[in-house]
């Protein structure tokens, strides 16, 4: 049994820090291998203790590694995928975890979102305003007062709107896509709203 | 890419010229100098934003995040128009960004303006955040009575720091005299008034809510004002609906018995007055100050976004030591080879573009005129840089030739006896600020003297 662990979690390790494999394909087995923190066994844990002792043993001989102790300890939570498209339309795929805002997650990733988060999660500006689908809108914690306010003066705002300081990532979010205002500009370059 | 030797000059460190320089220096690659007048910077954020409104302020750590990099650089204590001219940045750098907002304000244009006890909103605020040239101000606050023309949001923040406990607003960066004056104050009744009605009003939700919720005040205003008002929140979009529905609620609902018990309990009042327009500042009997004001009724005329103030005829008189005028900043003309409309108190621009003059751009309130939160000066800001760096893309700016950026102007500015502050120089000020503040639990207590900044920076 012990062997088998071996063996599997070997490849597996091999296979996450190949850089050819898509992340999405990394992401899709983290999320099939990785011990899920309900149901944990005693199996489960053992395995992810295995990845985590390869891991350091590789670290330690001085092999290139592209996964850090950290990512590993990371890997082992629950990833919440989580589309985000941007201004011009880009769309970016993360991959994060339960507990923070989406202001953090924007900020955390590097996110090309011009102006996103001026006050730092204060509710003293509109400018971290995210649009929802309406399933995954109507499933969140209400609006408080104090957010709605803010959220009066966003540009573009719509019934599904949000401000993402005030939005944490929770599991049932996984697939979610949110977007900001899209920005159309005119022959003569001058800003209007889709 | 071309940009890699482009020089660019911003005029005005407040949050048009950061933005402008943020947005310049992330997505190419040219460098950027922010000239100032005063040794500090940030502009309206540091003299502008409510002391209690510290949250808004955080934006200082993208701007200084901005200064520190590579290719931007601070020089403060730079006056353009007469220290450097513009034509002298346009002949240094290749580009010259104008974002020096709106140093002036619209005046009422009444007899009795000029009787002490009347003060700009602009000048009043000023004092209480410290900017050098309001230091002076001494505000009578001994009056009972204080009316402030205007309903937007620098009218509220005026409201509400003269109504403010002591004790909330001893814990903020509001300046040390501003604070013993107010301890001081008489003032209990602060009136705020519009020209038009209460559909109208410019302020936003988050500032009512804030004097709905003031701590020992209670609001005061009359039920006749607000006829026809409930009928049309139906009508209305959510922003303005929510803001009327609590204007309405503070104005004419009855209070719960709680509500009722802190009411009565409170020794401060305020309230609005709506479809009044200043008709003249009425003098005490010695003629010196402010004993009253006299306003003109007005009627409103028109439906939707079309919506006109109009004389009755009808006029009134209300008594009060104390008039500020919260109608609005004005930009300036600070050079005669910048084009200027006047009557629109902006520079005449196209998405940014300085009309007539090639390599002039403009960003923030001098660009669009003095309205709308830090938010719509990023995003306007961000809007002038895309048309610089086009511009640049298009090779309708040529940034080809080599230019002497910072190098030329500082000669200029030595030879004339300027000594520019840098930003780590701000630095020192910003640290003897904090500190201090520290002393007497505030986050920074501000220098008031150009002087003493200048000696700190130096030091």
């Amino acid at each position: 049994m012990a062997r088998c662990l071996y063996l599997g979690s070997f490849l597996f390790t091999k296979i996450v820090n190949t850089p050819r494999i898509s992340m999405r394909v990394k992401t899709c087995l983290i999320k099939t291998w990785t011990p899920h923190s309900q149901g944990k066994t005693a199996k489960c844990s053992t395995f992810s203790n295995i990845l985590i002792k390869i891991n350091d043993m590789y670290s330690s001989s001085g092999k290139s590694w592209l996964l850090t102790s950290s990512d590993f300890y990371s890997l082992s939570e629950e990833k919440v995928i989580i589309h985000f498209i941007n201004q011009d339309g880009i769309r970016t795929t993360t991959a994060v975890t339960e507990g923070q805002t989406l202001l953090d997650v924007v900020v955390n990733k590097n996110l090309d979102i011009s102006g996103f988060g001026a006050c730092e999660g204060t509710l003293a500006c509109s400018t971290c305003h995210l649009i929802f689908d309406k399933t995954f809108y109507e499933k969140m914690e209400p609006t408080v007062d104090e957010e709605m306010d803010m959220l009066d003066l966003a540009y573009g705002l719509t019934k599904t709107s949000r401000l993402g300081c005030q939005v944490t990532v929770q599991k049932w979010m996984d697939g979610m896509t949110v977007q900001v205002p899209q920005e159309v500009r005119d022959a003569v370059g001058s800003k209007g709203n889709q | 890419s071309p940009c890699l030797d482009a020089k660019v000059c911003i005029v005005g460190g407040g949050p048009a010229g950061f933005y402008t320089a943020q947005h310049l220096v992330k997505v190419s690659d040219v460098s950027v100098d922010i000239y100032e007048r005063l040794p500090v910077p940030f502009g309206l954020v540091r003299f502008g934003v409510a002391p209690d409104h510290p949250e808004v302020k955080n934006v200082i750590n993208t701007f200084t995040q901005t200064a520190q990099h590579a290719r931007c650089s601070f020089h403060g204590n730079v006056r353009v128009g007469k220290d450097v001219t513009v034509e002298e940045l346009q002949e240094a750098y290749h580009a010259v960004v104008l974002s020096y907002g709106a140093e002036g304000n619209r005046t009422m244009g009444v007899p009795g303006e000029d009787l002490a006890g009347v003060y700009s909103a602009k000048d009043f605020v000023g004092w209480y955040n410290g900017l050098p040239r309001n230091s002076e101000l001494r505000p009578d606050l001994s009056c009972e009575t204080a009316v402030i023309l205007g309903q937007g949001n620098v009218a509220l923040d005026v409201a509400r720091i003269l109504l403010s406990p002591v004790d909330i607003l001893k814990k903020t960066d509001i300046t040390q005299h501003a604070l013993d004056a107010l301890a001081e104050s008489s003032v209990r009744r602060v009136l705020i008034v519009g020209r038009r009605g209460p559909l109208q009003v410019a302020c936003t939700i988050k500032e009512l809510r804030e004097m709905v919720n003031l701590p020992g005040t209670r609001p005061e205003m009359e039920a006749s004002e607000f006829e026809g008002i409930a009928e049309t929140l139906k009508s209305l979009a959510r922003p303005r609906k929510r803001l009327t529905e609590l204007l309405l609620k503070a104005a004419i609902e009855t209070p719960g018995e709680e509500e009722l018990e802190r009411r009565n309990r409170a020794e401060r009042a305020w309230g609005f007055r709506f479809l009044r327009k200043p008709l003249e500042v009425l003098p005490s009997t010695d003629l010196i100050r402010a004993a009253g004001i006299r306003l003109a009724v007005n009627r409103l005329e028109g439906d939707g976004e079309g919506v006109r103030a109009v004389a009755t005829g009808e006029v009134e008189d209300v008594e009060c030591g104390l008039v500020i005028s919260s109608i609005g900043y004005k930009s300036l003309l600070i050079d005669p080879a910048v084009p200027f409309d006047a009557r629109k108190a902006i520079i005449p621009n196209t998405m940014g573009r300085v009309q007539q003059t090639a390599g002039l751009y403009c960003s923030g309130w001098v660009k669009r005129g003095p309205t709308g939160v830090i938010a719509t000066t990023m995003n306007d800001s961000f809007d002038t840089a895309r048309t610089l760096l086009q511009d640049i893309g298009k090779g309708t700016l040529d940034v080809s030739t080599v230019k002497p950026g910072s190098q030329g102007v500082s000669a200029l500015l030595e030879k004339r006896g300027v000594k520019p502050v840098s930003f780590s120089d701000w630095e020192k000020i910003d640290s003897e600020e904090t500190r201090r503040g520290e002393i007497k639990g505030k986050p920074r207590e501000k220098m008031l003297d150009v002087g003493e900044m200048l000696q700190v920076a130096r030091a």
